[in-house]
Order: C-alpha cells, then structure tokens, then sequence
C-alpha cells in the first residue's frame, strides 16, 4: 500500500483537529463529550498506526485497547454527571451552570 | 616532756556553778514565788563553794606532786576533730591555774554571801544569782581549759555574762548602754584575740605541728620561729594580736573605756567581775601564753608600755573622781596596769602574785563601797558623805586595811606584790629604769587618792543630810563576814611572795616558776643579785606612798592644804582635763561612734537613692520597653500581618474573576495551554 | 499514480471517517451528531482493520458503538426535549475556535509530514487475538489488573451518580 503511515497520521490529524473543534465550541454538554471521544479515536488510529509501521510490535494495540476502555469508563461517569447536571439546572448548556463564578 | 595526771572530777568545778546557774535561770521565777529567795540562795551559793572544796582537793593533789609532774588532766570529751583542728573539752589544772581556781571559786564565793544581803531588796533577785553562777561557770572555763578554743569559749562567755550583769538594771537606759559599751569594747578586743589564735594554729600546721593545746604549744613553740606574717614576725604579731584580747578584757589602753562605765552595775557585779576576776582573764591568758611572749621582745616592750602608761594615766583621773565606785573603777584599770606591766617585762609570776592580792583588797574594797552605798540608800557621791566610821566600824576598819594594801604599805600583801612588779620593771633585761618611773608615779598618785577617798567617806564630820543620817546603820552579818575575811586575806597573802632581799622565800614564784620557765629565769638572775639597789627602790616606793597618804591628809582631814592650789594650777586646765577623764570617751564618741554611724547613713542613703533607684529605674526601664514593644507590635508586627491579609483579599478579589464558572472558558484555556506547549517544543 | 485498489478504498474508508467527523463537530442537531459519531466509529474500525488490528476493531465496535454510543443516545434522550430546539446544538465562539483548531492543525500536519518516521518491516497480518491475550497476561499484567479496579470505580461512581439523581426526582 503505497499511502502508508502517512496516510493514517493524517487521518487521525484532521479527526483531532475536529474533536478539538467539537470540544471548544459546543454549548451542549454532550456535545463536548462527543468532542473528547472523537480526540480519543483519532488518538487510537495513531497508536494503532505505529504499531503496525512501527516494527510489528503489538504493544500499540495494547494500549488502544487500554484506551478504550478507559474511554467507556470516562463516559460513563461523564454522562451521569450531565444526567446529574440536568436534574439540577433543567438543561445541559454549559452557559447556564455558572453558579460557581468568582 | 612533762607527765601528767588523769584525773576525772575536775569538771564538777565549773559545772557545779552551771547547774546552780540552769536552776536559777530556767525555773528561777517560780521557785523565788514558791520557796522565796532563800532557795534561790541555796541553789545559788552552795554549787561555788563545793567548787571551792573541790579547787582546794586539786590544789593539794598538786602539793603532793613533784614539780615537774604537776599537771592535772580532766578529758571529758572530743569536741572538734577536724582535719588538722583538735580541740578536747578537757580541763587542765597545773600551778598556775590551780591558783586562779582558788582566787575565783573562793573570793566569787565570799561575794556570792555578800550579795545575798546586799541584793536583798531586788526582784530579779533569781537573775542575778542564775547570772552570778553562769558568770562563775564562764571564767573557770577559761582558766581551766586546756587548749585555746575552750578558752576563747569562757573568754566570750565571760563578757556575754558581763554585760548582762553591768546593765543588770536595765530599765534605765544608762545601765543598759553601759552594758552594750562593755561587750562591744570587749569585742574588738575579741577580734584581736580570735586573730592570734588563727594566726598561732595557721603558723604550727605550716610547719607540720598543728595544736592548739598549751601543752603541746609550749612544748613545740619553737617551730614558729623566723616565720613571718606580713613582714612581721610570727611571734610578734600573734602576741600583739592577743595582747589587743587583753587590753580588751583587762581594761588597757585604748579599751579601757567600757570599765568606769561598768559601775552602772551592782556592786557585787563591779567587786567579783571588774576587780578579782574578768579583768584579769587578760593578765592570765598572757601568764598562760608566755611562751610565746617571751619569744618577741617586741611584744613584750608594748606590753610593758601600755601597762605602764596604763597605770599612771588611769591614776591620774582617779585623782578627781567624787563617786566612790568610780575612784575604785580607775585604781583597777591602775592596778591592772600593773598586772600587765609585770607581765610585759616578764615578770610573769609577780603580775600573777599582784592578781591574787589585788583580788582580795580590790574586792573588799568594792564590797565595802557597797556597804556604804547601801547604808546612804543609794548614794555615791564622797562628797556628801563623811564621819561614816563612827556608825560603821567593820566597814571602815576593813576598808582601811585593803586601802593600806592598795598603797603598797607593808607589812600589806599590796606592798609585796607591787614592790616584786617596781622591782623587775627596773631590773629586768626587758625592763628599763624608766618603766619603774611610771610606775613609782603612778603608785604615788595611787596612795593620794586611795587615801582621798577614805578621809572623804568615813572622817571628819557627815555632810549628807538629816534624812540619810538617821538610816545610817552598818551592813548585816551576811555582808560584813565576807569583808573581815577578804581583809584578813589583804593582810597575810604577802607571806606567800616575800622576796629573798627581805629573807623570804618568794613561794609563789618558785611555786610557779615550772610554768613560766623561759621568764623565770631570767627574774630569777636578777633577784639574787639585787642588793643595795633592790632596798633603796623599796623604800622609795613605801616613801612615795606614805607621802601620797600625808598629802591626801593634809588636803582632806586637816585640810591645811586647799585641793584649791592644785585644781587651780596652770589655770585649771589640767585639772579639767583629769576630771574629764582626759575626754577620751568625747572622743571615741565622735570618731568611732559617730564615725560608723556617717558611715551607716552613707549607706542608708546609698540603699536608697542608687540602689533603689536602679530597683526603680530598672522597672521604669521595663515598662517604657514594654510600652515600645507594644507599639511595635501594634503597627509593625499587625501591620505586616493585616498588608498580608490585604494583599491576599486584593489578590483574591482580583483572581476570582478567573473563575468564570463557564465550562467553555476553561477549555478554551485548557487548549491553549497546550497548543502553547506544542508551540514551544516545535520551535 | 499507483493507486491500488486497497489504497482507494483505504481513501473512502479516510473520507468517511472525516466526514462524520466534521458531521459530528458542525451538525446543529444533537441527535444528527450522536449518528454521526456512531459513522465515525464504525469507519475507525474499519480502518483498524487496514491496520492488521482485528481484535481492536471488534471491541471497538462493541465498546464503542454498542456500549458508548448507546449511552449517549440515552443520555441525549434523558436530557433533551426533542420538540426544544432552543437548548440545542448552537455554537459559540466559532472564530476563535477555528483559529486555534487551524493552528493546532497546521502543526500536526507539520509533524507528521516533516516526521521522519522510522519504519519497520510490515509483518504479514494475522490474527491478533492470542498475542493480545498473552500480553495480557504476562507483560501487561499490572495495568490489566488495575484496569478492571478502574472499571469498578466507574461502575460505582456511575452508579452513586445516578441514585442520587433518582432519589431527588
């Protein structure tokens, strides 16, 4: 295949440079956690990338496992405190939560 | 090394008064209100003249001993044993002080009697008695111990007793002055004595010999010599410093001055204290301690001086005196003059000779004053009296009798005494033909105004008045026994010193001779070659006596010749100045006296103004720190505190505008953090 | 130009995978963007798959589109009332988040092209699975083992989370 690592770590690039976008301007709070699952898959693409052109070792994979574990887990406690968000302010926009401004 | 006896009864002769002395003075008050003063006499009298047997017993064991052997030893215990410091209360009765003994057990004795009727009126009367006892107890102590300490302990104890007695009345202020003057005089003296001592123990340890036993002294005194003290012979300065002791407690110049004052006391008090015993512990502790005077001719010149002087300065004031306890008062200092010019040319067994006549005459003489004094009801002044021997024939003959002895008439004890004294002062190789001129002076002055004072008491006609006429009686019994037998004594004690010039054979002096072996011999040189020399003295002092007494008869009794004539002499002033006693006590008052107490308000005001104004200044000092550090806490130390606490509201107040509470904000931040970093690291 | 055939697919697999992406990050809709990253998901897996990582495709779309995925929707469904738009999708800052996204990206773009990366030899893709499971087990032990207290902690929180929730409404 003639497009090669280069290939990947561009593709994974633009999908962070696109989580970055989700994160930093959405005002739904789930959106921002879409945002932050996008940024964790672009990073697996690049683990994943390196493993395979790296010298076919598999701790890459290993480690892409680890992350998505992790990222369930994070998304798990994430979601449940925007459901606690919602009880609480009756809405998800991370405008209205500024009960703790200076 | 001389033997001695061990001997264990010795002790009852001072404790025997003690315990007269316990009784009286502990329970005293309620046994003269239960049993009245004739207890208090039993209790008082008794313990001194079962002394005086047992003094009597010792005296004879001596006789029967060889005269080196005589020496009795009663250790009763080990009172310090201290390092180099041994010192027994164990008493020791040799020649000299089986003599002392006698004369004080038995002449306190006869004043003991004597004051049973003389205190008769008095209700302390179980004070003084408990008080006699204790003194008695004191001063056999101190002539009958065996080493140094033990007598310093009867020498102090002597004046404590002393003083008691003379400000025995002391509800009167003068009394009692006069008694605080005694013990603060006799404490300088003391002071002296206590630096002799320290100085003859100090000196016999450095070289390998520390003692303070007069046997053991006498026998090793040589060791302290060619040491020096301070550039001054060891010998030297320590006799100097025990001679000050005895001007103290014998009343010499310059501490004389505490014994016409002392008169302030009963009279038995002046008869037993001031002339038969306190007053000569001084001439005896020289006796004791001759060994070691008689390595210091030094010491021994101002000895023989002071005494001197001494006798003709006190006689000259005598001259002018109108109380009758004080004439007697300055013929003691006179006649303790005598003692410690005897003693100063080392004559020492002829100055102990004059203590034991002079006890006896010089008591009587006093006790005799007493009986007057009590038969005027109170009155001392010669002045008024006068005639007194038509209603007192045992007083007056008795007082005649001692007043022969003081003038040095034979065939009186006196004579024989002071003739030994005149004698050596002029023959002796420490003496000197001037010595013998003060004395021959001073005896004259002497017989004047002895005899003064008995043409003025009991000739010619009674000047007192009507009311003190009528009272006049003479003394009872339990006063005039004791004045027949003090006479008596006056007369025939001269038998025991008559010298070989005369054909006796001095007894005393041979008697003591073993004890003052380095001074003995010396006198003992001279005296046998005496000769012509020996009698012309002889008879110049009896002719300057018997012209004294023709003076005082021809001023006084005849009164032929005006005491005008010499009172007016060279414009009266040199009779002011004897009448004021040479204002020798004006003096001491305004140097010593007030001198101390400058010296005492200096101090008070240096307590007050320096010391508690440091006190005082050190609190202000304090407080002003205190107040500074206040305000440095309050606006420095608060001060740094309250900028910290406004810094950090100010930083907080302007830092809590970071927390916006929006969640996008903190991303943004979070992302340019990072997109920072990246920045960095790629270029 | 060589294009093979699994280079044109790899670049439609690419694309997808982008445009679900920018679907993710410019949809107004909640819900459109939950699909849309459900579409990313699966084409990471399918290129995970170009990447000789068999095992790591399939949990990926088990974890991710089955577990994550699903949570959200609930979440979405929980939390929104479809027929509000007004608490929706709207975007804020949108110029200076370009900027910084532009930036960002520009530097990646960088790196990546200017890397210099040290290539290995391309072993010959096989199934994974056993080497994985090895690793597992023996290298990978530690982690492994506090993974699942991870998981445990979450199951926990998430569940102490919610109770609360529950109980106040």
């Amino acid at each position: 295949m003639t497009i090669g690592l280069n290939g990947f770590l561009i593709v994974s690039a633009i999908v962070f440079v696109l989580g970055l976008y989700c994160v930093l301007t959405r005002r739904n709070a789930i959106g921002i956690l879409m945002g932050v699952e996008l940024i964790l898959n672009s990073a697996n693409i690049n683990y994943l990338a390196f493993a395979r052109y790296g010298g076919g070792s598999y701790d890459g994979q290993i480690f892409a496992l680890f992350v998505i574990m992790l990222a369930a887990a994070e998304a798990v406690i994430g979601l449940a405190i925007v459901l606690g968000i919602y009880q609480t302010f009756h809405t998800i926009d991370v405008e209205a939560t500024e009960t703790l401004r200076g | 090394m001389h033997d001695l006896i061990e001997v264990n009864y010795l002790r009852w002769i001072p404790l025997l008064p003690l315990i007269g002395a316990v009784i009286n003075g502990v329970p005293g008050v309620l046994i003269q209100k239960n049993w009245g003063k004739r207890a208090i006499n039993a209790i008082a009298v008794t313990p001194v003249l079962l002394a005086f047997c047992i003094s009597v017993y010792a005296f004879f064991q001596l006789l029967g001993q060889e005269p080196e052997k005589r020496y009795l030893l009663d250790h009763m215990w080990t009172w310090i044993d201290s390092g180099n410091l041994k010192a027994n209360a164990a008493f020791a009765v040799d020649q000299l002080s089986g003599v002392m003994i006698l004369i004080v057990t038995g002449v306190g004795g006869l004043i003991h009697i004597y004051s049973t009727g003389y205190m008769h009126d008095e209700k302390s009367y179980w004070r003084f008695f408990a008080l006699l006892n204790l003194f008695t107890f004191s001063m056999l102590v101190l002539v009958m111990a065996d080493n140094l300490l033990l007598m310093f302990v009867g020498w102090e104890g002597v004046g404590l007793c002393s003083y008691a007695l003379i400000g025995f009345w002391y509800q009167t202020y003068e009394n009692a002055s006069a008694g605080s003057k005694a013990f603060i005089v006799n404490r300088i003296g003391d002071f002296g004595f206590a630096i002799g001592v320290f100085l003859i123990f100090w000196t016999m340890a450095d070289a390998g010999h520390p003692t303070i036993t007069f046997r053991d002294l006498a026998a090793n005194i040589s060791l302290i010599d060619g040491k020096t003290f301070l550039g001054v012979s060891v010998a030297t300065f320590a006799c100097l410093m025990l001679f000050v002791g005895a001007t103290g407690k014998s009343a010499q110049i310059p501490l004389y001055v505490w014994l016409p004052d002392a008169m302030a006391g009963p009279t038995p008090v002046s008869a037993l204290i001031h002339a038969a015993t306190m007053v000569t512990a001084g001439v005896y502790m020289i006796g004791r301690m001759n060994f070691i005077f008689s390595m210091s001719p030094t010491a021994l010149t101002v000895v023989a001086w002071t005494g001197a002087l001494t006798a003709l300065f006190a006689a000259s004031i005598g001259l002018a005196q109108n109380d009758i306890k004080r004439v007697l008062a300055y013929s003691t200092v006179s006649q303790l003059g005598y003692m410690v010019l005897g003693m100063g040319v080392g004559a020492y067994a002829a100055g102990i000779f004059h203590l034991m006549t002079h006890a006896f005459f010089k008591a009587c003489l006093f006790l005799g004053s007493g009986s007057v004094i009590h038969a005027m009801g109170g009155e001392q002044d010669m002045r008024k009296m006068g005639g007194l021997r038509k209603w007192m024939p045992y007083t007056y003959w008795t007082f005649l009798i001692s007043t022969f002895a003081i003038a040095g008439i034979p065939p009186f004890s006196g004579f024989f005494s002071k003739d030994e004294i005149l004698w050596k002062a002029f023959s002796s190789e420490h003496g000197s033909p001037l010595l013998w001129m003060v004395g021959f002076a001073a005896a004259g002055m002497t017989a004047f105004y002895m005899f003064r004072q008995v043409f003025m008491t009991f000739w010619g006609e009674c000047r007192a008045d009507h009311h003190t006429q009528e009272h006049l009686h003479e003394s009872p019994p339990v006063m005039t026994y004791p004045l027949v037998v003090l006479a008596a004594l006056a007369t025939i004690a001269g038998i025991w010193g008559i010298p070989e010039s005369l054909g006796g054979s001095n007894e005393i002096e041979h008697w003591l001779a073993p004890v003052f072996h380095a001074g003995g011999h010396g006198a003992e040189h001279h005296a046998a070659h005496g000769g012509i020399i020996e009698y012309a003295l002889m008879a110049a002092s009896v002719g300057v006596a018997a012209l004294g007494i023709f003076l005082a008869y021809l001023m006084y009794e005849k009164k032929s010749l005006s005491p005008d004539t010499f009172t007016e002499l060279a414009g009266g002033a040199p009779y002011r100045a004897i009448y004021n006693k040479y204002y020798v006590d004006e003096f001491y008052n305004a140097v010593f006296v007030n001198g101390l107490l400058v010296i005492t308000r200096l101090c008070a005001a240096f307590d007050h103004y320096v010391i508690d104004f440091i006190v005082d200044g050190a609190a202000y000092v304090t407080r002003f720190v205190s107040w500074v550090n206040g305000l440095f806490d309050a606006y420095i130390i608060d001060g740094i505190v309250n900028r910290i606490a406004d810094v950090t509201l100010g930083l907080g107040t302007r830092f809590r505008h970071l927390q916006t509470g929006s969640i996008n904000g903190y991303l943004y931040v979070v992302v340019l953090g990072v997109v920072l970093v990246m920045v960095v690291r790629l270029v | 130009m060589s294009l093979t055939i699994p280079d044109l697919l790899f670049l439609a697999i690419a694309a997808f995978t982008v445009v679900s992406a920018a679907g993710v990050a410019f949809s107004r809709n909640i819900v459109y963007s939950a699909f849309s990253l459900m579409g990313t998901f699966m084409a990471a897996a399918a290129l995970y798959v170009f990447l000789a990582a068999d095992f790591v495709a399939v949990v990926q779309v088990l974890i991710y589109v089955g577990g994550v995925l699903i949570l959200i929707l609930f979440a979405v469904m929980l939390t929104h009332r479809i027929a509000d738009v007004r608490v929706s999708n709207r975007s804020v800052g949108r110029l200076p988040a370009l900027g910084i996204c532009f930036v960002v990206g520009a530097m990646m773009l960088t790196a990546v092209m200017r890397g210099g990366w040290h290539q290995g030899e391309l072993q010959p893709a096989g199934p994974t699975t056993a080497e994985i499971g090895n690793l597992f087990l023996t290298h990978y032990l530690l982690p492994f083992e506090l993974a699942s207290v991870v998981l445990l902690a979450a199951l926990i929180g998430a569940v102490f989370l919610s109770r609360k929730e529950l109980k106040d409404s």
